[in-house]
């Protein structure tokens, strides 16, 4: 089994008022069994070893699920392959001598924190203006599974669900829209029995502040649904444009 | 809330996008029905088509339409504008190497350049026949009609003009490529059983009206 040596251009940003610039790095001694992250993780150790600052990004869980780590990889969210995070990126996908770009998420309403970390508290903003289901919890909870769903809809709501909030559908769109993400917090409630009494002030509201953090408009181009790692369909963001409507038309005031 | 949600929203911008858009598709089918009377150049079809062009400037029912036709070219374009401004705004920093070819077609990233584009074709085409028919020097025909017939027939004797009208058929065909299926996903009508049938007629509607608009300048000029 070979090793890589590798060319990384990295966005390195001192801090959210830092112009920031791409830096070139050679690293050495890359084995293709490595994630991303890991070769990130071995540059990131001789950086420190030499007394230089390490390169800040965003990781946690290290297995698809967290939707913490980032990075746009050769001009692609999560970089090249389909249904993955960075973390699920391994370096079998590239060859010896590749030159890869690596930036941060870009987006007015994704400021930059340090070189390719940024701020996606805009998308904790949205869910907090009513991503949720307003449950009774003083002790008289009724069992979840006694209300009947079709099972089509409980299998769509639960791809829903599957959205890490990773925010490669905004990354990736031509107009930084987070349409897909609101789409899918959207119809993960709507196509429930439980989500519905809240529906209507559910994507109101979540539309509204959307709109207040500026993230763009949705184009339709479908570069969302291909590039997020849950793939979470297209067929969800019709959805909320229906759910808008009739919340609009029908709504008391 | 409820009021501004339906006006001035994101998703509301582009209902009303794909309203005017799916309207102005209407519009085609009409326009292209009748100006397809313009390859019959006998000087018969020559008096058919004036007769055709002064019914259509002055039956009121037509008017009534054309001002909604008017109004919707004029929203669309403007709607249009203040989205591409909206969405240059949301990324203030551009990627220094980006692979969208990977994740979509480039014509649906430039809707907007296309939309100028056949805006600024619009201008050229009103100019030179919806101008000069309404208030236009025209001669009249055999029948007392504004020859229309012959002004639509210099024009296209004139290859550059039917350059012109030809390369933007092509971009107006790019334009609809993308916008009819889209219009129809921003309205929220988007169904496993019937998205796959709306994308085929979309892409139908996207390279036959077209080229049959691009087929009467270049029949006319090759029949001249």
């Amino acid at each position: 089994m070979g090793t890589m040596k590798l060319t990384l251009k990295i966005w390195r940003q001192s801090g959210p008022n830092d112009k920031g610039k791409m830096v070139s790095y050679p690293v050495n001694d890359v084995s293709e069994d490595m994630s991303f992250l890991e070769m990130l993780d071995v540059l990131n150790d001789e950086l420190v070893r030499n007394g230089d600052d390490p390169i800040a990004f965003d990781h946690d869980c290290r297995e698809g699920i967290c939707g913490s780590c980032s990075l746009f990889i050769n001009g692609e969210a999560h970089g090249p392959g389909r249904g993955i995070t960075t973390c699920q990126l391994h370096m079998r996908k590239f060859k010896d001598g590749d030159v890869i770009q690596v930036e941060p998420w870009r987006a007015g309403a994704f400021p930059v924190v340090k070189d390719l970390v940024v701020d996606r508290s805009a998308f904790d903003r949205i869910q907090a203006a009513g991503g949720f289901v307003s449950v009774n919890t003083s002790g008289n909870l009724v069992d979840g599974n006694a209300i009947p769903i079709p099972k089509n809809d409980a299998d769509s709501a639960f791809d829903a669900a599957t959205c890490i909030g990773c925010g490669a559908c905004v990354a990736t769109c031509t107009n930084s829209s987070a349409m897909l993400f609101v789409a899918a917090k959207v119809s993960q409630f709507a196509l429930l029995p439980q989500g519905r009494p809240e529906a209507r002030k559910r994507v109101l509201a979540m539309v509204e502040q959307m709109d207040k953090e500026g993230f763009g408009n949705c184009s339709n181009t479908g570069a969302c649904e291909v590039e997020c790692p849950k793939g979470i369909s297209l067929e969800h963001i019709a959805r909320m444009n229906r759910e808008y409507v009739a919340a609009s038309v029908t709504k008391d005031r | 809330m409820a009021r501004s949600a339906l006006l001035g929203s994101s998703l509301a911008k582009k209902y009303w996008m794909a309203l005017t858009g799916l309207f102005l598709c209407i519009f085609l089918i009409a326009h292209l029905a009748g100006n397809l009377q313009l390859l019959d150049m006998s000087p018969d079809g020559q008096l058919k088509f004036n007769a055709y062009a002064k019914f259509m400037t002055t039956f009121p029912l037509v008017k009534v339409v054309s001002y909604l036709l008017y109004a919707s070219i004029l929203f669309h374009a403007f709607d249009g504008i203040l989205l591409a401004l909206q969405n240059r705004k949301a990324r203030p920093v551009r990627y220094h190497y980006e692979k969208a070819g990977a994740n979509s077609t480039w014509y649906s990233r430039q809707m907007a350049l296309l939309g100028t584009l056949v805006l600024v074709f619009l201008v050229i085409h009103m100019k030179g026949f919806w101008y000069e028919m309404h208030w236009g020097d025209l001669g009249l025909d055999a029948d007392g009609n504004k020859d229309l017939y012959t002004l639509v027939a210099a024009a296209f004797s004139q290859p550059w003009y039917v350059a012109i009208y030809v390369v933007s058929m092509a971009v107006l065909a790019f334009h609809l490529l993308h916008g009819f299926a889209s219009a129809f996903q921003s309205l929220g009508l988007n169904h496993p059983r019937y998205t796959p049938l709306i994308k085929n007629v979309g892409v139908f509607f996207a390279v036959v009206v077209p080229v049959f608009f691009a087929l009467i300048p270049v029949w006319m000029f090759i029949n001249a």
